[in-house]
């Protein structure tokens, strides 16, 4: 296919403005090499995005502005009409308040001892694999087998966790009826499964850190808190953001657990640790059937957790730049001794 | 020219790439189009089931002996919950990758009914009187198409234990409880008046297991419960009927209640540790009861229901329309329904027959049931199958409803985070933001 295009001769003659140079197939297809590649090389993914993200999004924001039950499937165009009927159902605001709730104890607890966790494991510990392996146990542990095993843990009258607090003289505590027992019981399953998962990610940025900071810190006489703080938890920072970015749309989203938190999976009978998610199933599957219901509260939570999401973005953003921006101490005694010598 | 290759080149390139990923998206075409063109070949018919029906790979390879020709395949869920999704979310997407024969629960029928099109019409000169007349018409839509064959029926009798009850002072013996607890004549005032009499001598163990339980054992005896037979709701705040009743038995749940959720950890635990004395009973039941008071001796089962008959659950096959060998698996529903062997099927899972012929089998009539104290359960559960009276009717919006009045129960029962009346309120207000 190397046919060597120059042929000066065949535009010459007419003394007009000289034609660009042909190139040959050869030297045009490394040139779409270079251009095109790249865009093909990261393609699947965006390909894959869009049959398996984006159209979902795209339909059901269709599906949520028509009369669409669960088999009588597509009836009239009715509007706003399902986002109304979902605002003014007060299980919405309930669903919206425990998933907060249950995502506020557990994602946050979550992220601190995962990062803990992680600092500890960056040691010099013998059988180094084993106690990283160990982390990421529980997650490997299918959520419904969690489920039955905590839901046997956390039984109101005949619960591990109650006969024991009973052995201490505490009163049961009632994980299926009170919201807030139950949002920390279901808290505590995410909790299990996810914080090793988080911490494997901090170990991995951990490890990335130059041991030199270390070795420059333990001259300087910091102790091992003291390295924590003012060495690993700066230089990860970035990562810190991202564990804080996806926990918080995975938070968010939380279904599995609270689903085999009781048979019925209904989130209780004044659903007191109902979630979004399972309040979205409930809707379309469970006792409505009502797709487009259900719909329009996907995108309502869509709305919710992207405004979290870029709410939590700008914090987090800024703390870290806060954090650079600012003069270290070391620039901050600098600045004050000269000042004092100026003085 | 040179232009437009590049362009062609870079489109080539893009819609490659996605037609490779949807072809791998499509692997649906199987050996099933081959069996429907090449007709009297060889086919393969998939049964898809949950739970046990008692369709054991011997029961299966009985009807393959018969018709040579046919391969039967079960696919079982363990929860009907499981079925349920899988069915109705592959019927919303026009039938694809259905089984040519689907179990479906009872329950499922009013809203199943609501698109039975999607199903064969299975009425059938030769399956004319094989079932109770409720069984079938429960299956039968308002243009009379019969959607589905009727398996098991869940007739209900008293299971109870035998050692609570000697130990509180009471009879013991089958035939006894069924008079204490008022034999033909049993009424719900009675069952309950018993309980206190019980729990007066016992004041540890509780009467019965829950109040929804029990309650849907009552609502079970309402014809219109929720809705009218033209399924229009019944307003809840006017529903006397339903308000009576939850009147009823919240009252009773007060003294008599073991305040547990039916599948909940705390009511398995509770068989192990005495907690109750008795509970409805559908036939299936037993199942479950064995599986749960393992090691625990003295249950039985008493040929008497209050309020007359009543019928908890059952299940039916039908054949989905979008299936390739439909007739064939109207056929097999057929075979799988017929009184010979679904006593085959009883004997295999303990699935009472809903087939009128069946109750007669001999087989049948001397079954016994070892846990329930060599109980004739065969015989007890004909004899409550006989009793059922009520053809209830439940609409699209059954469950819906029924859903807020067990949510208020088990607030008052089981949370007692309420008391009786406000439970009720919520009801009515659970009910009224639903809008129907």
């Amino acid at each position: 296919m190397s046919v060597q295009s120059p042929a000066p001769t065949r535009s010459a003659p007419h003394g007009a403005p000289r034609a660009p140079r042909r190139v040959g197939f050869s030297q045009r297809l490394s040139r779409w090499d270079f251009k095109l590649s790249p865009y093909l090389y990261i393609s699947p993914f965006f390909i894959i995005f869009a049959i398996t993200g984006l159209f979902p999004l795209i339909y059901t924001a269709f599906v949520s502005v028509y009369d669409w039950k669960l088999l009588g499937g597509q009836g009239d165009f009715i509007g706003m009409q399902n986002y109304t009927d979902v605002l003014s159902q007060a299980t919405f605001w309930k669903s919206l308040r425990n998933t907060f709730s249950i995502f506020a104890l557990s994602s946050v607890p979550q992220v601190l001892v995962a990062i803990v966790l992680a600092a500890l494991l960056d040691q010099n510990l013998r059988a180094k694999t084993f106690w990283r392996m160990g982390v990421l146990l529980p997650y490997v542990v299918a959520p419904v087998a969690v489920g039955l095993i905590f839901g046997r843990m956390f039984a109101d009258q005949s619960g591990l966790i109650n006969s024991w607090l009973g052995a201490f003289g505490v009163d049961p505590i009632r994980w299926h009826v009170d919201p807030l027992a139950s949002h920390v019981a279901i808290a505590s399953m995410v909790n299990f499964r996810w914080t090793g998962y988080n911490t494997l990610i901090f170990l991995a940025a951990m490890q990335a850190v130059p041991r030199e900071l270390y070795e420059a810190a333990i001259i300087d006489g910091a102790g091992r808190v003291r390295q924590f703080f003012s060495v690993t938890v700066p230089q990860i920072r970035a990562t810190v953001i991202f564990v804080i970015l996806t926990s918080t749309i995975g938070g968010l989203q939380i279904f599995d657990e609270p689903r085999v938190f009781d048979a019925a999976g209904r989130g209780g009978a004044s659903q007191q640790w109902m979630t979004t998610t399972l309040y979205l199933y409930d809707v379309g599957w469970g006792t409505q059937r009502n797709l487009g219901r259900a719909a329009a509260v996907a995108w309502l939570l869509f709305i919710v957790v992207v405004m979290i999401g870029l709410l939590n973005f700008a914090v987090t953003n800024r703390i870290s730049s806060a954090g650079t921006g600012r003069p270290s101490r070391r620039q901050r005694r600098a600045a004050a001794r000269s000042s004092r010598r100026s003085a | 020219m040179r232009k437009t290759t590049r362009k062609a080149w870079a489109l080539a390139a893009g819609v490659m790439s996605i037609s490779l990923l949807a072809t791998a998206c499509s692997g649906e075409s199987s050996e099933g189009d081959d069996d429907a063109a090449s007709g009297d070949s060889k086919v393969t018919l998939t049964v898809a089931t949950f739970n046990n029906f008692g369709y054991t790979d011997e029961l299966l390879a009985e009807y393959t002996e018969a018709n040579p020709n046919v391969t039967v395949k079960q696919t079982r869920a363990a929860e009907s919950a499981d079925a349920r999704t899988n069915l109705t979310t592959k019927l919303a997407a026009g039938g694809a990758g259905l089984a040519d024969v689907e179990a479906i629960e009872v329950d499922w029928l009013p809203e199943l009914l609501t698109s039975a099109d999607a199903f064969e019409d299975l009425t059938d000169p030769s399956v004319e009187g094989r079932w109770e007349a409720w069984k079938q018409e429960a299956a039968t839509s308002e243009d009379g198409r019969l959607i589905g064959y009727g398996t098991d029926i869940g007739p209900e009798g008293i299971c109870y234990r035998a050692d609570l009850f000697e130990a509180a002072g009471l009879p013991t013996d089958r035939a006894e409880v069924a008079e204490l607890l008022g034999g033909e004549g049993a009424t719900w005032d009675k069952y309950f008046e018993v309980g206190r009499t019980f729990t007066a001598a016992s004041p540890e163990v509780a009467w019965f297991d829950s109040a929804s339980a029990t309650f849907q054992g009552m609502v079970n005896q309402i014809e219109n419960p929720y809705e009218e037979s033209d399924g229009t709701p019944k307003s809840l705040g006017d529903n006397s009927d339903i308000k009576a009743l939850f009147d009823q038995v919240t009252a009773a749940s007060a003294d008599l209640s073991a305040g547990l959720t039916q599948w909940s950890p705390d009511w398995d635990a509770a068989f192990q540790s005495n907690g109750f004395a008795t509970m409805l009973c559908p036939a299936w039941m037993t199942g479950p009861i064995e599986e749960r008071a393992g090691g625990v001796t003295g249950w039985d089962v008493a040929d008497v229901f209050p309020g007359g008959g009543g019928n908890w659950g059952g299940s039916y096959l039908t054949v989905p329309a979008s299936g390739k060998n439909v007739e064939e698996a109207k056929k097999l529903a057929a075979w799988l329904t017929s009184p010979e062997t679904q006593v085959k099927a009883f004997a295999n899972a303990g699935t009472f027959p809903s087939q009128v012929e069946a109750w007669e089998a001999e087989d049948l009539k001397s079954a016994t049931n070892e846990f329930f104290n060599d109980a004739p359960v065969g015989e007890i559960f004909a004899n409550r199958a006989a009793a059922i009276s009520v053809t209830q009717f439940k609409g699209p919006n059954y469950f819906q409803i029924h859903q807020t009045v067990t949510d208020a129960l088990a607030r008052v029962d089981v949370d007692k985070s309420e008391d009786a009346a406000t439970g009720w309120q919520g009801a009515v207000s659970a009910f009224d933001s639903l809008g129907l």
